[in-house]
């Protein structure tokens, strides 16, 4: 993969939590900088266990649980930033972020604008996010629409453990507020959207096989995960694998772009697709209206207009709360995906 | 700048980061928690000023002694009639858990949350209560439904997700909701129910009501802006509000001292507002019912919110996705200083010769058969995965109280898919 750099040591077979330990580790060893807090994180490892054994190797001044406050835990990693740390908060459910959201836009997305460059907030903070594990309207939700609409903050989401770890360390590394938003359905392994079907683990993933060492995948750099003629598909996190899953299963000559990273966003590979393509299909979670899909629809109809055959589709979740029972019927799955690419195939 | 002290002749400054007493296979101390004698603490007046009471923020009211006599100024002196409801209450609540944690591991539904070892907290709290006092629980008080009343069924069907599940499949299990018996809609989200509480009492004030509210949360929510922002506005406009922090010693993996219990009492919290501070032995009904009853009094009289502090222990993990031994040691548990709620209430009702082993062991029995009934009785109406038991339209009811045209566009989609998948 051309975009990859230093990536010289073994790899291993890895899922995304482990990914994500690993990437935490090799920075956390490269750089007495980089400090990691949140809820539950320390002694136990997350409950996610994304930082299990970290504390156990770096002590409990890089490695700490903190009180039950996003508020708190933002803020105090603004000033730890503002000190020359580099800290790594997690908060422990996407849903659980919006406490921790002044400090994040008023605070962090702004401390290099305000100053003029004087203070920055190298922070990256992981949260998981997304549905599909029957987490009802509180485990569920993705809400990185309301983080890329402000100016100062970069978001990157990972469909893969071999990107996790690479987008991650490009995260910590970078100068500027980063929020990593860990798509908790595919954890373990991928998930095509057919959720009456056998779970599959990473192992039988490609992307599982993971450097154990340092390597980047730079932020702002899409992946074309499957070339195609006929039709570019736009998705990140666990979406790019249900897109797969239904591009494959309907036998659609479909590109799909993993966008990896929302803001900033890989405009090229995207205006590049779609031209060569003429038509656009965008694939999201989150719901609807004001959603990331809002965006992308707009730049590719600002940038692609003369080379559209067909009206920009989206494919998103309801506009409603995460329903508990009703999961499946809100999830944008293979069904809902289908019929949008029919649609689109059809003008 | 970050490499190290600046001023070599000064001693570096050192990070505290706080350890809980003991971790998995360490032996339990538990000789720091200090245990005062029962019907030792003064019982103030419910009209005193805070700050002539700070001593109730940091002992301990306790009302059964080690002979499981009610002892002191604090006994509530109730009638064997209501100690008997509070036990058998307490009983119900805990078989209840019992059942429907193994029907979550059964698969029957996503998740549960007991209150094992917390069950006064939350049946004295309501039994001390008016019946139609407002209530913002969060997910461990299901206690007060059983002191209320609530049919089991009802409970079950909201736990199973399915077709008889008033609040339509949409919260998660245990995230009950039910207005005629004065109990707010449970958030998954910590401590916001805080200050919607305190904005109930204020509301019940401006009225002219009689009514009071109650709210709790766990000591390590109350790191929360919500808690704070809540005491703030308690103050302020002198509320009549019971704020109640159950203070189970552990927040999933975080013991207390992540909350702040190192430097002082969660009861404490209150003295710096300007707010009454009780601090309870949670695990001794009469102690809780005692507390509540002070504070509620003083509530309805416009003498001003109380934060009850119940020091209690969470006999059981977080919830169904918790495993405590990975980060606490299992002997806690056993060895907790201030002993099991219904143990100590079923002792104290012996002791009076209003109770026995006998009756105790049938009663246990015929709770198990009841709860055992009602999930059966739920049961007819699905369990969670199994069958879609909400209609699709139900999604996007109650967004908005009209659907909007983006709504009822997706709700024709969501029909539409329905009927490719399932044609028939």
């Amino acid at each position: 993969m051309a975009e990859v750099i230093e990536a010289q040591s073994d790899t291993r077979t890895m899922n995304m939590i482990e990914a994500i330990n690993s990437a935490l580790d090799v920075m956390m060893a490269r750089d007495d900088n980089v400090v990691i807090m949140g809820e539950d994180v320390g002694y136990f490892g997350g409950v996610f266990r994304c930082t299990a054994g970290l504390q156990k190797k770096y002590g409990k001044t890089r490695v700490f649980d903190t009180p039950i406050s996003e508020c708190g835990i933002v803020g105090v990693a603004v000033g730890m930033g503002a000190y020359g740390l580099r800290p790594v908060p997690e908060i422990q459910f996407a849903d659980y972020i919006y406490p921790g959201i002044d400090q994040l836009i008023s605070e962090a997305a702004r401390l290099r604008y305000r100053s003029a460059g004087e203070y920055i907030a190298p922070i990256t903070v992981r949260s998981p996010f997304g549905g599909g594990i029957f987490g009802g309207q509180t485990h569920s939700q993705s809400p990185e629409s309301l983080f890329t609409h402000v100016a100062g903050l970069k978001t990157v989401i990972p469909s893969t453990p071999y990107d996790a770890k690479g987008l991650l360390i490009s995260a910590i590394e970078d100068n500027d507020p980063v929020i990593f938003f860990e798509p908790k359905r595919i954890y373990n392994g991928p998930f095509s959207g057919y959720y009456d079907r056998p779970v599959e683990p990473w192992s039988k993933h490609a992307a599982s096989a993971v450097p154990t060492g340092h390597y980047r995948i730079p932020l702002g750099k899409a992946n074309v995960v499957r070339e195609g003629e006929g039709l570019t598909i736009l998705a990140y996190g666990t979406m790019v694998h249900v897109a797969l899953a239904v591009v494959e299963a309907n036998k659609v000559d479909a590109e799909v772009i993993d966008l990896r990273t929302l803001l900033p966003l890989d405009i090229e590979t995207i205006e590049a697709s779609v031209k060569k393509t003429g038509r656009c299909l965008i694939v999201h979670e989150a719901t609807r209206t004001s959603g990331f899909g809002a965006e992308l629809s707009a730049l590719v109809q600002e940038r692609c207009f003369y080379h559209l055959e067909a009206p920009v589709e989206r494919v998103t979740g309801f506009d409603t709360p995460y329903p508990h029972s009703l999961e499946w019927a809100y999830f944008p799955g293979p069904i809902r995906i289908g019929r949008a690419i029919a649609k689109i195939m059809k003008d | 700048m970050a490499d190290g002290p600046v001023r070599t002749n000064l001693q570096p400054l050192a990070l505290h980061v706080p350890e809980p007493r003991s971790r998995p296979g360490d032996p339990v101390d538990f000789s720091d928690v200090v245990v005062p004698a029962a019907g030792s603490m003064a019982r103030p007046d419910e009209a005193i000023s805070p700050h002539e009471m700070r001593d109730a923020a940091f002992g301990l009211v306790r009302v059964l002694d080690e002979q499981h006599q009610a002892v002191g100024p604090w006994d509530p002196r109730l009638s064997p009639d209501t100690l008997l409801k509070i036990l058998r209450t307490m009983a119900l609540t805990r078989a209840f858990d019992e059942r429907l944690y193994r029907a979550q591991r059964q698969g029957k539904t996503s998740f549960y949350m007991k209150c094992t070892g917390e069950e006064a907290t939350s049946v004295s709290a309501a039994a001390a209560m008016q019946g139609d006092d407002m209530v913002f629980p969060s997910y461990r008080q299901q206690g007060i439904l059983m002191w209320r009343g609530y049919p089991l069924v009802e409970m079950v069907n909201q736990i199973y997700s399915n077709a008889g599940d008033k609040l339509k499949g949409r919260q998660l299990p245990i995230m009950y909701s039910v207005p005629e018996l004065s109990f707010f809609t449970i958030s998954g989200n910590l401590t916001t129910q805080y200050p919607q509480a305190v904005g109930w009492a204020m509301a019940s004030a401006i009225k002219g009501d009689t009514r009071i509210a109650s709210c709790w949360c766990g000591e390590g929510s109350t790191a929360e802006g919500d808690f704070h922002s809540a005491m703030t506005f308690a103050s302020v406009y002198n509320a009549p509000v019971i704020l109640n922090v159950v203070n189970n010693q552990w927040a999933i993996s975080s013991f207390s001292g992540f909350a702040g219990a190192e430097r002082t009492t969660f009861a404490a919290r209150a003295l710096g507002y300007g707010i009454a501070g009780l601090r309870v032995d949670g695990n001794d009904a009469l102690a809780v019912y005692a507390a509540t009853r002070w504070a509620a009094e003083r509530a309805r009289a416009n003498k001003g919110p109380t934060l009850i502090e119940h020091f209690t222990y969470r006999a059981e993990g977080h919830s169904t996705s918790d495993d405590p031994s990975a980060y606490r040691s299992a002997q806690e548990s056993a060895e907790w200083p201030l002993g099991d709620p219904i143990h100590r209430l079923k002792q104290h009702c012996i002791a009076l010769g209003i109770w026995d082993e006998e009756r105790h062991a049938a009663m246990d029995l015929e709770l198990a058969e009841m709860v055992k009934a009602a999930t059966k009785e739920a049961e007819k109406n699905g369990v969670l995965g199994h069958g879609m038991h909400q209609p699709f339209e139900t999604m996007f009811e109650d967004v908005f109280e009209e659907l909007p045209w983006h709504l009822r566009e997706q709700m024709a989609q969501a029909l539409e898919e329905r009927a490719a998948k399932w044609p028939k």
